[in-house]
This record gives structure tokens, C-alpha cells and sequence, in this order.
């Protein structure tokens, strides 16, 4: 409470002595004026010297002070204007110049010099940089801090422009420029010891305080390496002897961790790209000299992407970065830097190395072994601190990894980096989940084609956390929908691989295979299918060719891709996933019997057989199941007589023993398919196509009487009308053994059920009848071969 | 013009006037309007005083020329007499001190019979220039207190003319105290008299800040003191044994509890001769 209470009082208190600094400053600007009206060069002389004397004061922090001080700025530019005025009406500027040197305080004398200073530099009486040169000394004399950088400040600004600069109108005779800079190094190192020695000022309890206050005045000390950059004799040479290596020598010896940052990073920001690039040596010479605390990563960080996006602004610029080597010297001053502060965090090494990355792959795009050596650099690093804790740190990786991506969008690119994965390993899961899924959405983006088992390979081992579950610890937080995200993108991934090569699409069929396998039972639901499909793709370009193209008798075969899509699906029977597994076992039957393979065709009938056996209960999968399995069959024509007699008997049997009688009646009408093919001759057998359809009825029959008897209606005849449809259907493809009779007494049949009372009335049914009878209407009318077989019958 | 006479009512009025420099200086006496002056004989003295103050009423004179401007007799009319003091030694200047004055005076004596004399005084100004000293060697010292503060500094000169500036610099070898500033401070210091009546007054003529803050190890802080806004007088050393003026140059340096810390060298100034 004490304490809150003391800080209140001490805003208070400073804001009192503000408006009183204020104030004073205020009333002696007044008689200044007056004295300047009346042209009194004495008055003017005394009454700014005591104005000035407001800016002794020590009581302000910074940011006050700064008030104080514009205001003071501001009546300086007026007196600097009498001062002109004055030494046009005759009055020696180097009488002047002596005169503001009998005040007797320091402070006032001192800004009044530094006015009459600038004044006498353009008048050119003496050259600029004698006066320049003595003001910068005489400055000396001000050691205390907050004033003296105030003070040196004054001395920067009012100077600025009267440095003797080639080009300008102050320049001297030979080496002027040489002046010129000597004048802003010495203020700039002067200010900088000043604003060093601020920390030490007061109370060590104040210390924070303290340095953020010093945060607050950093600009001033970095005006003048802004200064600096402005000067336009500084040629290379120039900066390369002299004004590099003495900032330098300030920043480093001055031995401060505030200090040393913002002027590393300011020294980046003010001079030119080239400058540093050509300066590389000493700059980076300097990084393994700064206090361990200094957050280097981020100026080197910094420098790094500045001399990155001046490679990328031109092409032109690119030899000179060969010339010096830079990504070496940054790869040296990086690994010098970490050496030299073991104690640095994980997060400032990866930064490092990850602007390091970014920067050889603007520089060097065709140098992947820069950017493997990074990389390894980082590997090295990281190695013994196991997965990664910091947040920060991980983000950073991701960035890391995610630079190669953007610069190549290729992934093929950064499956050559061999330390890539390498890398990954030190993610923790949920991070390299992340990271997997921006490569996966890199390659969708870019529709990379990967053609090669090996980079399937080396890609599958970048995405493995989304393969399978690392540290073999199922992850059970994971939100459902989330992980379908991310299994979907993998499914997406597999399809997306692909070689012209079958030999090599094979092999990378075995690949992505071999490491689904262990993705465990929720991922292979996911990734078996796209991988299934993708080797059907595969069977059926293989198909395509008359002959083997390889002539070896060890290449891929079809059959050998069989072998492998068996065992394939057989492993989501395991998870289990019977009524997916069942619909890949149909569809590689059907590409077997594509490729005519009887037996691998038949082995994955009677595969999904067994499935639907075994595995699937529920009536409504069972349904779905018989019609998949009744549609395949219908389909396939490899088998011999005894196969497929066997194969369409069971299914007509499972159809007989489904759970609800109209299931029963569609899946046996759709078993009269399995006797009819209609391109195959020795596949019309028109008695048995007749039993499946008379069975049908009798099923429709008894689903109407267990109607009737459970709910005293006779429910619907949209089976009955089905069924007349399938009747029409082999009417019409010539089955002798559907008859004009037949159908005649179906159609009858149909009419009582509907005129009956105890009918559910049911307008789907009556309109799918009534369409059905305009149909055969239709056909009777058509005339020639079909309309006579129509004829007889009456509707 | 001399009002005491005038209190009086004396029978004229004397004028000591000098025409110019050394040469042809004149006295005029000009009796009061259809008065004539009676006298035994006019002279004039050429007086060099020092007088001391505790000493009240006792002047020294250490010059003393007499010439006589007529002989007795009757003045009816103004009358201008020229007078000339060739080779006179006038060693000391003038100087008007806290404890002491040095002065050079014209008196004019009219002698009269019966009544008092009829006295004139003019007061004038000696100044003795010097060349520039052939040896003028700058003060260097090196002074501090133990492991706490040690200082160099140095002036460019000990001999100083009074138009000058003095140039310096002082170092910093050790700092281990929180200095809040340093000045430089001309301090005279005027001694009277001789052995145990030696009075010595000083006084401060000049503070002049030098630095502001406190300075840390390895800084130097430049000085540059002009000496003409002060009014100063040249050293004067041992004047006809009765006082001397010396010069001193004090560098005070004050600590954040407001300790001084000084050290006082003299130095020598000197009246240069202007061009």
C-alpha cells in the first residue's frame, strides 16, 4: 500500500515539477522575446541562459524531460534566428561564439553553443568541421546522463545538416567526409556511454524502472547511426574501415545487453544491403562478443531476412552473395554464436537456424545441400533434448520446415533433404501431425507428382504422424472430427501417387502399404480403400497391355497385385470393418474377372462370401451386402459352370434367408440377373430365371398375407409391380419361359389386390402400376418385332 | 575640479588637466570672478600612495616629485602653467583592494600666507603592460584521495594576460564517488601588511561550471574559461612591502552529499600590452 501510494505521489510530484519547469522556462522565454524585439543581445543572452537552466533539472523522468526540452528546441530556433540577424548587422559571429561561453553554468552555455555553433558553420567563417569538432568536445562536459544525450541530441539535430558531406555546401577541402563521419561517431559513442550509464543511476530497486526509461531514449543514440547511413561519402571502403568497425567497437565494449540489441539491430536496419553483405566478416565477428543475455537470434534473425529479401529483390545481386560466401559465414557466425552461449534456449537456436534456412533458400535455391546442412545443423542441436516442451520452439520448427515447402512448392525437393524427418522426430505429435498435414495439403496444392517408391518412401516417413501413432501411445484426446480430417487428407495423399511405371507404381503400392499397415484399426478403415483403388488402377493399365512390356518373368503381374490387394483387405476384416472389406473384396473380383482370373476372382467371392457369413448381422448391411454381391456376379463371366453355379446358388440362398420378407423378394428377383446375361449365350438360362421370379412372388404373397394377418391390411403391391417389371424385363430379351400368360395373370393379380378393400391405398404403388401398363402400351403401339410380342397382351 | 574648495568659497579654481599621455599637462588657475589670489609660490606634486586600510590615516608615499609652477606673488587672471614629470618611476599600478589602494595623485599647492592653502588633487590611473613571458609552462598535477577519487589536470598556461582564455582539461583516473559536479573558481587573494599584521582577504571572482553529472573512469572534460568577463587585475607581488595580489584557480569538485573536494593553483596574470 506504502508503496503504491509513494509512486502515486511521485507522478504527482513530477508532473508539478514539470508544470513548473514549465513555467520558468516559459517566463524567461518571455523577456527573451522581449530582448529580441529590442534587438539586446545581452538580455537575450541572459534571460536564454536562465530559460535553459530549466533543463538542469533532475527530478523528470525521460519522458518529461523530452517535454521540457521540445519546448526549450522550439525558443532555440528563435534565438537562432537573432543570432543571423545579428551577425548580418555587423555583430562577429567569433565574438558571439565567445560570448555564449561566459555563461557560467555548464548546461545553458552548452546548448547556447551548439545554437551559436550552427549559426557560425553557415556563415563559413571557419570550416565546418573545426566548429563541428569543438562543439562535439566541448559537449564533454555534460556526464550526466538524461541531459547529456538531451543535450548531444540538440547537437545531432541542429548539425544534421551542416555536415561536411561531399555533395554538400559545407565541404571542405580533401577528406571532408572524413570529418563529416568522425564528428557523428564521436556523438554517437558518447551517447551511447551516457545511455549505458543510465542504469547505473539511483536506486538499484528502481532498476526496472530504469531501463525502461532508457528503452524510451534509445532513438536518440540510434539517430545517429541513422545520421550516419545518410552520409553520402560514405562509400564501401569508408564503411568497411571505419565506420563498421568503430559502431562496433562502442557496442561491443560498451558491454550492455539493452544496448548492444537495439544498436546490433539498428546497424541492420540504417545502412545498406550490400554494405553488409560485403561487410559480413565484421558483423558477424561481433555477434560471439555480446553479453550472453543479448537476444541475438533475433538480431541475426533479422539480418539474415534482410539480406534475404535483398536476394530475392534481384537476380542481379545473387554473385555478389557467392563472391563473399555469406551463407558460409552465416553458417560459421550461427554455429560460433551458439557455442558461445550454451545456455542459449532451444527456441533461439531453431530461430537461428530457421532464418538461416530461409535465407539459403532465397540465395542458394539450387544449393540443397545448404539447406540439408542447416537442417542437420538444427538435427545436432536438438539431439539429447528429446521431444520439444516450448511452444514457441515447436512454432518455430514448423516454420522451419515449412520454408523449403514454399520456396520449392515441392515436396520432392525437401524429400531430398535428409535431415528433414530428422527434424520432425523432435516434434511433439500433435505438432507433427500439423506439419504432415501442411506437406499433404503442399503436394494437393501443388499436384506434385511423386513417382518414386523412394520418395513415397521418405514422404511417408515426413508424415508418419498422421500414419500411425508415434511413441505407440494411441492418442485418445483427439477430436473425431478431426482425425477424419486428417485420415481423409491421407487418402487423398495415396491417390495421389502415381508413376507411368508399373514396375515403380508397384513398388510404390508396396510402400505406402507397407506403412498403412501399422497406422492400427481407425486408420486402415481410411487408408486401405484409396490404396486399393489406387493397385486396381494399376491392374487395370496392365490389363491394357497385350504383353508383358518387361519380358522379366520377376515383374509385376496382375496376379502379383491380386496377392497383395488380399491380404490388403484382409486386414480390415481385423478392425473390423466387414461391410467395407466386403465391398473391396467385389471390387477386386470384379477387376479380377476383368483380367480374366478365374480363381483370384472366385478366392474373393468366396471372401466376401465368408464376410457376409460371418461378419455382417445387421439386416440392413446384409441388404446392401447381397445386392453388392448379386450386382458383381451379375457382372462377372470368368467363372466356369461349376464356380459360378456354386456362387449364384449361395447367393440366392442368402437372399431366401434375409430378415423381412420385401428384402427377401428384391434380392430374389435380383438373383434372376445371375441367370440372364444378356452378351453371354451360355448365360441364359431362362427356367431358372423364371423360379427366382415365381419365388419373388410367392415371397410378395406371403409378405401380403403377414401383413394382413399383423395389421388387417394387405399392404402394398409395389412388390407385385416390381416383380411385373422384372417379368417384362426377360419378356422383352426373348426368355421363352416368361410367358404372354404369365404376365397377363400378374397384371390381373396386381388389379384385384388393388380394387380389394382390405388394400392399403398407396400412390407410389398405383402410380409406378400405372406407368408400368403405359409402358407396355407404349410398346404394343411401337409396332414391328416388339410390338407384336406385346400384343397379346391385355391390359 | 575640486568641490572642497569650493565649500569654502576659495578665491579660484584649479584645473589639473593633461593634454595628452605624458606631455604637455597643464594646471590652470582661474581666480573666482574680480578676486585675486595672494599667494607664496605654486606647486605640484607627483604622489605614489599606498594606503592601508586598517591603517587609516597612513599613506606611503613611494614616489614623491615636486615641481614648482611660480614663484609668490598675485594672480588676477587665469593663468595655464605647464608642467612635465619626465622619467618618473611609476613601478606599482594602480589598484583599489578590499584591504589596500594604490594610488597615483597630481596635487596642486597654492601656498598663501594667514590662510590655509589652496589644494588641488587628480587622481590618475597607472597601468604597467608586459611583454608575453618568455617561459609560460602549463600547470599538470595529478591529485586525489586514495582509492576514491584521483584526478589529472592540466591548464595550458600558468601565466595568464587579462584577455585570456584558459584551455585545459581535466581526467579522470579514478572515480568511486557520485560526483554532481565541478566548477572552476578565480579566487584573489590579497595580502596586506607584513608579519604577524599580515591581513589576507580572498574572494571568489568567478564559478564557472565545468561539468555536470558524474563522470566514470577514463572520461576527460575539456575547460575553456574566458577571463575577460571577470574583472581582474594583474598579479602584483610584494608592493613596496606592503601588499601583494595573487591569482588562484580553484577546481572544486562536489559530491552528491555535497562534499567538495578542491585543489588551488595559482597562477600568474599578467596586462598585455593591446595591440
Amino acid at each position: 500500500m506504502a508503496t503504491v501510494k509513494m509512486i502515486a505521489d511521485g507522478v504527482e510530484d513530477e508532473e508539478k515539477w514539470l508544470t513548473a519547469g514549465i513555467a520558468g522556462l516559459q517566463q524567461n522565454a518571455f523577456y527573451m522575446h522581449r530582448a529580441l524585439d529590442s534587438n539586446n543581445l545581452r538580455d537575450a543572452l541572459k534571460y536564454s541562459a536562465q530559460m535553459l537552466s530549466e533543463l538542469r533539472t533532475s527530478r523528470l523522468s525521460p519522458t518529461k524531460y523530452y517535454e521540457l526540452y521540445m519546448r526549450a528546441f522550439d525558443e532555440l530556433r528563435k534565438l537562432e534566428m537573432f543570432f543571423k540577424e545579428e551577425t548580418r548587422r555587423g555583430c562577429s559571429i567569433i565574438d558571439l561564439y565567445e560570448l555564449v561561453q561566459h555563461a557560467g553554468n555548464i548546461l545553458p552555455r552548452l546548448y547556447l553553443l551548439c545554437t551559436v555553433g550552427s549559426v557560425y558553420i553557415k556563415s563559413k567563417e571557419a570550416p565546418a568541421k573545426d566548429i563541428l569538432k569543438d562543439l562535439v568536445e566541448m559537449c564533454r562536459g555534460i556526464q550526466h546522463p538524461v541531459r547529456g544525450l538531451f543535450l548531444r541530441s540538440y547537437l545531432a539535430q541542429v548539425s544534421r545538416d551542416k555536415l561536411p558531406d561531399i555533395g554538400s555546401e559545407y565541404e571542405g577541402d580533401a577528406d571532408t567526409v572524413v570529418d563529416a563521419v568522425e564528428f557523428v561517431l564521436q556523438n554517437f559513442t558518447e551517447m551511447n556511454k551516457l545511455w549505458v550509464r543510465m542504469q547505473h543511476q539511483g536506486p538499484a530497486r528502481e532498476k526496472e524502472k530504469r531501463e525502461k526509461e532508457r528503452n524510451e531514449l534509445r532513438d536518440l543514440v540510434g539517430k545517429n547511426l541513422h545520421v550516419l547511413s545518410q552520409i553520402e561519402g560514405i562509400d564501401l571502403d569508408m564503411y568497411k574501415d571505419t565506420v563498421l568497425p568503430r559502431i562496433l567497437e562502442q557496442v561491443v565494449n560498451c558491454k550492455d545487453e539493452l544496448a548492444q540489441y537495439y544498436l546490433m539491430d539498428c546497424i541492420i536496419q540504417v545502412f545498406p544491403d550490400e554494405y553488409h553483405l560485403q561487410t559480413l566478416d565484421v558483423l558477424l565477428g561481433a555477434f560471439p562478443q555480446l553479453q550472453p543475455t543479448v537476444d541475438i537470434k533475433t538480431v541475426l534473425s533479422r539480418l539474415m531476412e534482410r539480406l534475404s529479401n535483398y536476394a530475392a529483390s534481384s537476380a542481379d545481386v545473387l554473385p555478389e552473395f557467392l563472391q563473399v560466401e555469406a551463407f558460409s559465414k552465416l553458417n560459421n557466425a550461427i554455429g560460433n554464436v551458439i557455442e558461445a552461449h550454451p545456455d542459449m534456449p532451444i527456441l533461439g537456436v531453431i530461430t537461428l537456424y530457421s532464418s538461416l534456412l530461409t535465407f539459403t533458400l532465397h540465395v542458394h535455391p539450387e544449393r540443397l545441400d545448404y539447406a540439408d546442412k542447416v537442417l542437420g545443423a538444427c538435427v545436432t542441436k536438438l539431439s539429447g533434448k528429446g521431444k520439444l516442451e516450448d511452444n514457441k520452439a515447436t512454432k518455430q520448427i514448423v516454420a522451419l520446415l515449412s520454408a523449403p515447402l514454399e520456396k520449392y512448392n515441392d515436396i520432392v525437393t525437401a524429400l531430398k533433404l535428409s535431415n528433414y524427418p530428422r527434424v520432425m522426430e523432435y516434434l511433439d505429435s500433435e505438432t507433427n501431425k500439423v506439419m504432415a498435414t501442411v506437406i499433404i495439403q503442399s503436394i494437393m496444392k501443388n499436384k506434385t507428382h511423386i513417382s518414386t517408391a523412394d520418395r513415397v518412401e521418405a514422404l511417408f516417413e515426413l508424415i508418419k504422424g498422421l500414419i500411425k501413432d508415434l511413441d505407440g501411445t494411441p492418442d485418445n484426446e483427439v477430436d473425431e472430427d478431426d482425425f477424419k480430417e486428417e485420415q481423409n487428407s491421407v487418402a487423398r495423399l495415396i491417390q495421389l501417387l502415381h508413376s507411368e511405371n508399373p514396375e515403380e507404381m508397384f513398388k510404390i503400392i508396396c510402400t505406402v502399404r507397407k506403412h498403412i499397415m501399422a497406422g492400427g484399426p481407425k486408420r486402415l478403415a481410411f487408408t486401405v480403400p484409396p490404396l486399393v483403388f489406387s493397385s486396381l488402377k494399376l491392374v487395370r493399365q496392365l490389363q491394357g497391355q497385350e504383353e508383358n512390356p518387361f519380358g522379366e518373368e520377376e515383374s509385376t503381374t496382375p496376379k502379383k497385385i491380386f496377392q497383395l490387394l488380399n491380404q490388403t483387405v484382409e486386414t480390415l476384416s481385423n478392425i473390423p470393418a466387414p461391410e467395407l472389406a466386403l465391398q473391396l473384396y467385389l471390387q477386386c473380383a470384379e477387376a479380377a474377372n476383368d483380367c480374366d482370373l478365374e480363381p483370384v476372382a472366385y478366392e474373393f467371392f468366396t471372401q466376401a462370401y465368408i464376410l457376409y457369413e460371418e461378419e455382417i448381422s445387421d439386416s440392413r448391411a446384409q441388404v446392401t451386402a447381397i445386392h453388392l454381391m448379386i450386382g458383381t456376379l451379375q457382372r462377372t463371366h470368368v467363372f466356369g459352370v461349376e464356380n459360378r453355379d456354386t456362387l449364384t446358388h449361395k447367393a440366392t440362398g442368402y437372399s431366401a434367408r434375409l430378415l423381412k420378407k420385401p428384402d427377401q423378394c428384391r434380392a430374389v428377383y435380383a438373383c434372376s440377373h445371375l441367370f440372364w446375361v444378356d452378351d453371354q449365350d451360355n448365360m441364359k438360362d431362362g427356367e431358372r430365371v423364371l423360379l427366382c421370379l415365381k419365388r419373388a412372388l410367392r415371397i410378395a404373397n406371403a409378405a401380403q398375407q403377414m401383413s394382413s394377418a399383423a395389421r388387417g391390411s394387405t399392404g402394398s403391391v409395389t412388390l407385385f409391380v416390381e416383380i411385373l417389371n422384372k417379368y417384362l424385363y426377360f419378356f422383352e430379351k426373348g426368355n421363352p419361359q416368361i410367358t404372354v400368360d404369365a404376365i397377363q395373370s400378374l397384371i390381373e393379380l396386381i388389379t384385384t389386390e388393388m380394387q380389394s378393400d382390405s388394400s392399403t391405398p398407396d400412390p407410389s404403388a398405383d402410380a409406378f402400376f400405372a406407368s408400368t401398363l403405359r409402358y407396355i402400351e407404349f410398346q404394343k403401339q411401337k409396332g414391328g418385332a416388339i410390338g407384336e410380342k406385346y400384343e397379346p397382351i391385355k391390359v | 575640479m575640486n568641490y572642497l574648495v569650493g565649500a569654502f568659497k576659495p578665491p579660484c579654481n584649479v584645473f589639473i588637466s593633461f593634454a595628452d599621455g605624458r606631455n604637455r599637462k597643464q594646471v590652470v588657475i582661474e581666480p573666482i570672478h574680480g578676486k585675486k589670489v595672494e599667494h607664496n609660490g605654486v606647486k605640484i606634486e607627483l604622489l605614489g600612495q599606498i594606503e592601508l586600510y586598517f591603517d587609516r590615516g597612513n599613506f606611503y608615499d613611494f614616489t614623491s616629485l615636486v615641481r614648482e609652477l611660480d614663484i609668490p606673488g598675485e594672480l588676477y587672471e587665469r593663468k595655464t602653467y605647464p608642467f612635465e614629470f619626465s622619467s618618473v618611476e611609476m613601478p606599482y599600478e594602480s589598484y583599489n583592494g578590499v584591504n589596500v589602494r594604490l594610488r597615483y595623485i597630481l596635487k596642486v599647492t597654492i601656498s598663501r600666507n594667514y590662510v590655509s592653502n589652496i589644494v588641488e588633487y587628480q587622481d590618475f590611473v597607472v597601468r604597467n603592460y608586459t611583454p608575453p613571458p618568455s617561459i609560460n609552462n602549463s600547470i599538470k598535477m595529478e591529485v586525489g584521495i586514495e582509492d576514491c577519487l584521483h584526478i589529472e589536470f592540466e591548464y595550458s598556461k600558468s601565466k595568464y594576460h587579462l584577455k585570456d582564455v584558459i584551455i585545459g582539461k581535466i581526467y579522470f583516473l579514478l572515480v568511486r564517488i557520485k560526483l554532481k559536479n565541478m566548477e572552476l573558481e578565480i579566487r584573489r587573494r590579497e595580502s596586506t601588511g607584513s608579519g604577524p599584521n599580515t591581513y589576507v582577504e580572498t574572494e571568489t571572482l568567478a564559478k564557472f561550471e565545468l561539468m555536470d553529472g558524474s563522470p566514470v573512469r577514463g572520461e576527460s572534460i575539456p575547460i575553456r574559461l574566458f577571463l575577460s568577463p571577470y574583472e581582474l587585475t594583474p598579479t602584483y607581488r610584494n608592493i613596496n612591502n606592503k601588499f601583494s595580489v595573487k591569482y588562484y584557480l580553484n577546481l572544486v569538485l562536489v559530491d552528491e552529499e555535497d562534499r567538495r573536494y578542491f585543489k588551488q593553483q595559482e597562477i600568474t596574470i599578467y596586462r598585455l600590452l593591446e595591440s
